[in-house]
């Protein structure tokens, strides 16, 4: 009882850490994107890959990630696939 | 039927071989003289009954399976379905023009659709599937308990999948009117019997496995004709790589074009034919009157003297042609009024964020870009037919992946979309600026027949002014193969893609609002004991008479139909998404919390979107309610203010009202904080 709480707790941390970074690309990056687009990354103004590319590839990653860490912390609890 | 994965995927390699050998034997036979009609009919019938087959072939009557595709779908199969599922006609044809016409400010679309998949990774889609029941209602009935919250939801899940529902149908319309020239209300019936063979016989099942199919043609439609365009500018066929080169292209171009001094004067003349409308129309009705003396007299004038009759017979028509009465009259003029103002406009640069005259407007757009982010990203997360999606795969886990390969199939069309607009504006800032009107290509004609290009040379002199040009945003992919000289085969395939966009997208929708009906409100309220039988029977006319109903309004052409689809997004979000994140995440949510939310932020998103949208609704005998906005948030980005007010809610609602009992044994159920026997 007292570990699947645990479970249920790092799962939490885990979604509350991938939000904030979550809520950082979203909209702190596309907030500034005017200043960003000062620099320039593959001949693209930065801001504006961010928001073309960049970003996206940062969810996918953000996603990809969260599997990773999950199916870790099931294994770690031995929690079934249902 | 059993599907084995490598089977599955074997399946539909096959399926992709045998789609391009079909486009490339056409290519062949357009090469040998086969006529332009024929290749688009061709390709309507081709992929309809490839629909029709997969459709019969998953038929069923299963509630699991209808309902539900009987959770078997593997995750890589679901992610494709839920890319086709989720992009539709409006991002399929309308977001590579919307990014044309407005450069940066245009990728809050891009961000807020993909950025909304995290949300739904990270909060939603494991636990809806650990839920493991049928519909959103169901999570939020289970969670809330009692009947009022059911009815809300479903309220809110039809009232926002209904408008995006006639707006594919109305898309399928015009696709087919546009490229096998069918009649735009046969057409609309057309697309319906695309629709309904799928979802019909087979329901989520049948859907699924069509959608997986559409997919397939809907990427390929759409990368394509980028590709040649990319070859034939760069010599890559890979745009998103090399765009950015081409993006500086277009920079220098516009250094150059912006301020020529035919341009400014261009402007100028626009400016003042506005401004004339606007005197015009503060001096209504005397204006109107002293219009149509001036033609007359003139009229007579010619008349008198001897004139040529076509002139005079020119005049009389502009006379017959004049607005009957001052509100006819107003109306008229502002529109003319504000096609001017809009074209009277400095053009802004491709890559510039948030451009304004002053401190102020760059505020205001920079505040409104990351609202209708913000709108988008949650909406994204609170649609429910996107969200039904992750009850059909075999196991929580595999709804996570699903997640992933949603994401990572919807981003191959979104990080295009950019690409397309900077590869169009290239092709047009070279090819068409600067060029006598008389010499501009074919397309251009073509395309203003059909009222989707107009061009007026305003100054007169005979050569096409950046500002004389103004661009429908559908036009960009639609037309982008003729602009780039491709064979019409590629014109054919594009508009297939916007089909089977259009069709899947409305297939998952029009399921949504059937089961919304025929499960949440006649199973789970009215008749909880009616057999299997009897439900299947009620869900299936239920979709006969919404699709028809769909059809019937999108025959009518309403007219503000898309602005319609963005205000989807805001009223979901405002509805949906505080009440199943806080649900989820926050114990003490109950129901008196969850069902005012819900209501809060669904009645304040409408009213927002009424008063800043509207100034009256003539059938409710209401008018003179217009506002300015709040924050300067467009009616687009409503949501903002919704789902805020949202969450507000249940949680003043939740803290001051007594907790509900029978919350623990769900929630441990879904959260996985007891042992294996919570569910």
């Amino acid at each position: 009882m007292a570990k699947s709480a645990t479970y249920w707790q790092k799962t939490r941390r885990l979604t509350w850490c991938l939000l904030v970074l979550w809520i950082g690309v979203t909209f702190v990056v596309s907030w500034f994107a005017r200043e960003l687009n000062e620099l320039t990354i593959l001949d693209f103004p930065l801001g504006f890959y961010m928001g073309a590319q960049g970003s996206l590839f940062i969810y996918l990653a953000m996603i990809w990630y969260y599997n990773r860490r999950m199916r870790q912390i099931e294994a770690e609890f031995g929690i079934a696939d249902e | 039927m059993s599907f084995s994965l490598t089977r599955l995927q074997r399946y539909y390699l096959y399926y992709t071989g045998a789609f391009l050998a079909f486009v490339g034997m056409l290519a062949v036979l357009e090469q040998h003289g086969m006529p332009p009609r024929w290749i688009g009919y061709a390709f309507l019938f081709f992929t309809i009954s490839m629909y029709a087959v997969i459709g019969i072939m998953s038929r069923t009557s299963d509630v699991s399976e209808y309902y539900v595709a009987g959770r078997r779908v593997p995750a890589f199969f679901n992610g494709m379905a839920t890319g086709a599922d989720w992009m539709s006609a409006a991002s399929f044809i309308g977001l590579a023009g919307t990014l044309y016409l407005s450069g940066y400010q245009g990728l809050a679309f891009v961000i807020g659709w993909t950025g909304g998949f995290v949300l739904v990774a990270l909060l939603l889609a494991p636990y809806l599937r650990r839920f493991g029941e049928y519909t959103i209602p169901d999570f939020l009935g289970a969670r809330y308990g009692g009947n009022a919250i059911r009815i809300v939801a479903v309220i809110a899940a039809i009232l926002a999948s209904f408008v995006y529902v006639v707006a594919q149908i109305y898309g399928v319309g015009v696709i087919t009117s546009r490229f096998v020239s069918l009649q735009f209300e046969i057409g609309v019936f057309v697309g319906l019997a695309g629709i309904l063979v799928c979802s019909f016989l087979g329901g989520m099942k049948a859907v699924t496995w069509t959608q997986v199919a559409q997919y397939v043609i809907l990427i390929i439609a759409y990368v394509t004709p980028v590709a040649i365009l990319s070859w034939n500018v760069t010599g890559n066929p890979v745009p998103q790589l090399v765009y950015g080169h081409v993006l500086q292209e277009v920079g220098r171009l516009e250094d150059k074009l912006f301020d020529t001094p035919a341009e400014i004067e261009v402007r100028r003349l626009f400016r003042e034919r506005a401004d004339l409308y606007a005197e015009k129309i503060m001096q209504l009705p005397n204006s109107l009157k002293l219009e149509r003396e001036q033609i007359s007299s003139k009229i007579n004038e010619l008349k008198a003297s001897d004139a040529q009759m076509k002139d005079i017979v020119a005049l009389e028509k502009l006379r017959r042609e004049m607005p009957h009465d001052p509100e006819q009259a107003r109306e008229r003029w502002e529109d003319a009024m504000y096609t001017a103002l809009e074209r009277a406009k400095p053009p802004t640069r491709h890559a510039e964020a948030f451009s304004g005259d002053d401190a102020e407007q760059k505020l205001a757009a920079r505040i409104n870009f990351l609202a209708l982010i913000f709108c988008l990203t949650v909406g994204t997360a609170a649609l429910p037919h996107v969200l039904t999606r992750y009850y059909t795969t075999p196991t929580v886990s595999q709804a996570r992946e699903s997640v992933f390969w949603s994401l990572l199939f919807i981003l191959a069309l979104y990080i295009t979309a950019p690409a397309y607009a900077v590869f169009a504006k290239y092709e047009v800032f070279s090819h068409l600026i600067e060029i006598p009107i008389a010499k501009l290509p074919g397309w251009v004609a073509a395309w203003t027949k059909v009222g989707l290009v107009s061009i007026e040379d305003i100054n007169g002199d005979g050569i096409l002014q950046l500002a004389e040009l103004s661009l429908n945003p559908d036009v960009i992919v639609l037309a982008t193969p003729e602009i780039a000289g491709m064979p019409y085969v590629v014109s054919g395939l594009v508009a297939a893609g916007a089909l089977a966009a259009a069709l899947s997208t409305a297939d998952g929708l029009l399921l949504t609002i059937t089961s919304a009906v025929s499960h949440d409100i006649y199973y789970r309220i009215i008749r909880p004991d009616a057999s299997t039988q009897f439900r299947l029977v009620i869900s299936k006319s239920m979709l006969l008479v919404v699709a028809i109903l769909a059809a019937t309004v999108a025959a009518q052409k309403p007219g503000t139909i898309l602005s319609m689809v963005s205000w989807a997004f805001s009223i979901a979000g405002s509805a949906f998404f505080p009440a199943l994140v806080l649900g989820i995440f926050w114990k003490r949510a109950n129901r008196a919390g969850a069902l005012a939310g819900m209501l809060v932020g669904l009645l304040l998103t409408i009213y927002y979107i009424l008063r800043v949208e509207f100034d009256s609704i003539p059938l409710l005998g209401i008018s003179g309610f217009h506002m300015t906005p709040w924050f300067h948030v467009q009616s687009t980005s409503a949501g903002v203010f919704g789902v805020l007010a949202g969450f507000l809610t249940i949680v003043v609602v939740s803290l001051l009202t007594r907790p509900d009992r029978d919350v623990d044994l769900f929630l441990q159920g879904i959260r996985r904080t007891a042992g294996d026997g919570a569910r």
